[in-house]
């Protein structure tokens, strides 16, 4: 009798190509996804070793941290970013990788692109030099953003030297309320665990509120599990899985679907096996959540009050929170509903799929954004970006006052020029609410694309339970 | 290529603060460049200047008088938290870090520390709180870091062992790296990828556009 394996077994012992005693494993991955922040190092590495790409056709890039989302047809004004664009252009033509870049159809977010490709596969090893690579776990596949060390290493040959890490099952049951979406599943997780608490662990999401997830849902949880500390988050493939990837361009077809289909459904993890370590979430118990502080482990309930420092024991959480809410000049105690909003950004990895713009359209139909709030809508890949506009989407933000930017990281990593002034407010639908990641001195609030549009409208933080027609929105992207 | 990682002798910039992310170590805005040079006046940028460029008063821990030229850090947990940039360990180089303290340390980050020569070296919370203790009370005082012993000598002729990866530990003492211990077992990688076709053909999405 074999042994039960965990999903992250499974895949781990599918890639091991050599394991020697004292030395990480040999891992073999199938598919490395390149951008032009962290990638240039590595092609300069490999010129200076006098090395190929072992795998172009396993791997493929595109252009999405640091392009500007004004119109295409506008120049790239920051001569180190347009540089940094033309890099990755040279370097992806040297070396023969096939590129999405500025102004192709197939351009946009990296996480964004590999599903929408259907690069993104059940049962793969999947690695991009950049942190949120653990999108992807979404299809089941062991997914983990890696440095650029690393993005060298795989180029040259499309391995890297990994320690199997721990698991760490997160289990999501029960059914979410009216207006509590994904994202406030993912930001309850670290609020809970905190920022380190899967350090050395990959997460595997596991239960009935998962399961009821669509795919851009789960990418939505899995996109965060980083900021929970674990490399990857997974979740096992399914019918909802099989239904999403199917047709897609790099799919398999035919035949061959068939019988990748059959291999897929024998990834999740066995009756029997163990996990390192465990936590439970009741989904049904959740209210919309919202960061208030400078990581994404400082979110509560958004009717919640703002945490006193005083009523932390340990003395240096004690310091963390007392200068994290002199940063978000927050006071301890205060309501979080209600609080100023000068910007709202709805995009990025986390949150700018087409369900969520179908999502946050729908909530602000025939709504106006607050006098003197900025909205910025930010689709995540070009190919979003068209849909949308089919749908007529564009109007609806437009008419609402929001701007339509063109696709890319914008605000999230505010790299490209959108990015907050010193002091501003910004509700965010991205990831990372860390001081001055939207702009030095700029101040952060993660919340979901609803809760999002709320505070667009409110010009403050707004609880999306309480717009009008909320039941029917939100039934829209399903729960 | 890191040089072979000696023994090495330094005091301590001390840094006490919980989960700082690697946004804090290297602004996103420095990110824009296409080589490794220049980034330790990004380090820390946004903690050590004002929106003008000026040096904050009180200055950030690492311009306060007498800390250049110091290779050892010591900080809160969860150091390196975030984003994978690499750019974070580059920046600790090019200022002169050669090693870390922490209780724990972020994944990505410290696989980037260690393929750039600094050493991340976890303590428990009592050592932790120790450490700190003894850099408040002689803020000059030198440890000496042995990674070929796994021990952080203190003043007082004691010493603190500590774990580290064994693969690691002798990467950094011969100052290799992992692409070329990669590229010698490209035997073994042609043997499974003999038995492992490729699962997808990205340049197959030239023609599907």
């Amino acid at each position: 009798m074999t042994t039960p394996r965990t999903l992250v077994d499974k895949i781990w012992d599918d890639h091991v190509v050599a394991h020697e005693a004292g030395a990480p494993s040999v891992l073999a991955i199938d598919l490395h996804l390149v951008h032009e922040v962290t990638s240039p190092q590595a092609f300069s590495g490999l010129r200076t070793r006098a090395l190929r790409v072992r795998h172009p056709e396993r791997t493929v890039a595109t252009a999405d941290h640091s392009v500007p989302t004004h119109p295409r047809d506008l120049p790239i004004l920051d001569a180190l970013a347009a540089a940094q664009v033309q890099q990755l252009t040279d370097n992806c033509a040297e070396f023969g990788i096939p590129l999405h870049g500025l102004g192709s159809p197939g351009q946009g977010i990296v996480h964004v692109i590999g599903p929408q490709l259907g690069l993104t596969q059940p049962g793969m090893t999947i690695v991009c030099g950049d942190s949120h690579t653990s999108t992807h776990g979404a299809f089941g596949a062991l997914a983990f953003g890696i440095g650029t060390s690393e993005v060298e290493m795989v180029l040259a040959t499309q391995c890297l030297l990994q320690h199997r890490p721990q698991t760490y099952e997160v289990r999501v049951d029960g059914r979410l309320a009216t207006g509590v979406s994904a994202k406030d599943i993912i930001l309850a997780l670290i609020a809970r665990i905190g920022v380190g608490g899967g350090t050395g662990h990959v997460f595997e999401y596991t239960g009935g509120a998962i399961r009821a997830l669509t795919m851009e849902q789960r990418m939505t949880v899995c996109n965060m599990s980083i900021e929970g500390g674990a490399r990857a988050g997974l979740i096992a493939p399914d019918d909802t899985t099989f239904e999403y990837l199917a047709g897609r361009t790099h799919a398999p077809r035919d035949g061959a679907w068939d019988s990748a289909v059959a291999a897929w459904r024998g990834l999740p993890t066995d009756v029997g096996a163990a996990y390192d370590r465990a936590v439970s979430i009741d989904a049904s118990a959740l209210e919309p959540m919202i960061t208030y502080g400078t990581n994404p482990g400082m979110g509560i309930p958004i009717t919640s009050r703002v945490p006193d420092p005083t009523a932390q024991p340990d003395p240096s959480q004690r310091r963390a929170l007392e200068r994290a809410l002199e940063y978000m000049d927050l006071r301890p105690g205060q309501p979080i509903l209600g609080q100023k909003v000068d910007v709202v950004f709805i995009g990025s990895c986390t949150n700018g799929r087409i369900s969520d713009l179908r999502l946050a359209a729908a909530a602000l139909r025939g709504r106006r954004v607050a006098d003197g709030v900025r909205v910025m809508v930010v689709p995540g890949s070009d190919e979003v970006k068209r849909e949308a506009e089919r749908e007529g989407l564009d109007d609806v933000f437009r008419a609402a006052g929001a701007e339509w930017r063109e696709a890319g990281c914008s605000m999230c990593i505010a790299m490209n020029g959108d990015q907050l002034a010193p002091g501003q407010y910004a509700v965010s639908t991205s990831n990372r609410n860390f001081e001055g990641r939207q702009g030095k001195g700029g101040r952060t609030f993660l919340a979901s694309p609803l809760t999002a549009v709320a505070s667009a409208v409110a010009g403050a933080v707004a609880d999306p339970r309480a717009l009008p027609g909320i039941e029917s929105v939100a039934g829209l992207g399903g729960r | 290529m890191p040089e072979p990682y000696a023994s090495l002798t330094s005091r301590v910039v001390p840094l006490p603060r919980e989960n700082v992310d690697t946004d804090q170590i290297v602004p996103a805005r420095f990110l824009k460049v296409t080589d490794k040079a220049g980034l330790a006046e990004a380090l820390f940028r946004d903690w050590r200047f004002d929106e003008h460029g000026r040096l904050n008063d009180p200055p950030f821990a690492l311009d306060r008088p007498g800390m250049a030229g110091r290779q050892i850090l010591l900080v809160g947990g969860n150091f390196g938290s975030g984003s994978s940039r690499e750019h974070a360990a580059w920046a600790l180089v090019a200022w002169g870090v050669r090693a870390i303290i922490s209780t724990s340390f972020a994944d990505i980050f410290r696989s980037n520390a260690l393929k750039n020569g600094v050493l991340p070296i976890v303590v428990d919370a009592a050592t932790h709180r120790r450490l700190f203790e003894l850099i408040e009370a002689e803020p000059d005082a030198e440890l000496t870091v042995d990674l070929a012993e796994r021990g952080v000598r203190l003043p007082d002729g004691s010493t603190i062992d500590f774990d580290v990866d064994p693969f690691a530990r002798l990467m950094l003492l011969r100052g290799t790296d992992e692409l070329g211990y990669l590229l010698a077992r490209t035997p073994q990688i042609e043997a499974w990828e003999s038995r492992h076709p490729g699962r997808v053909d990205t340049t197959a999405a030239a023609t599907a556009n």
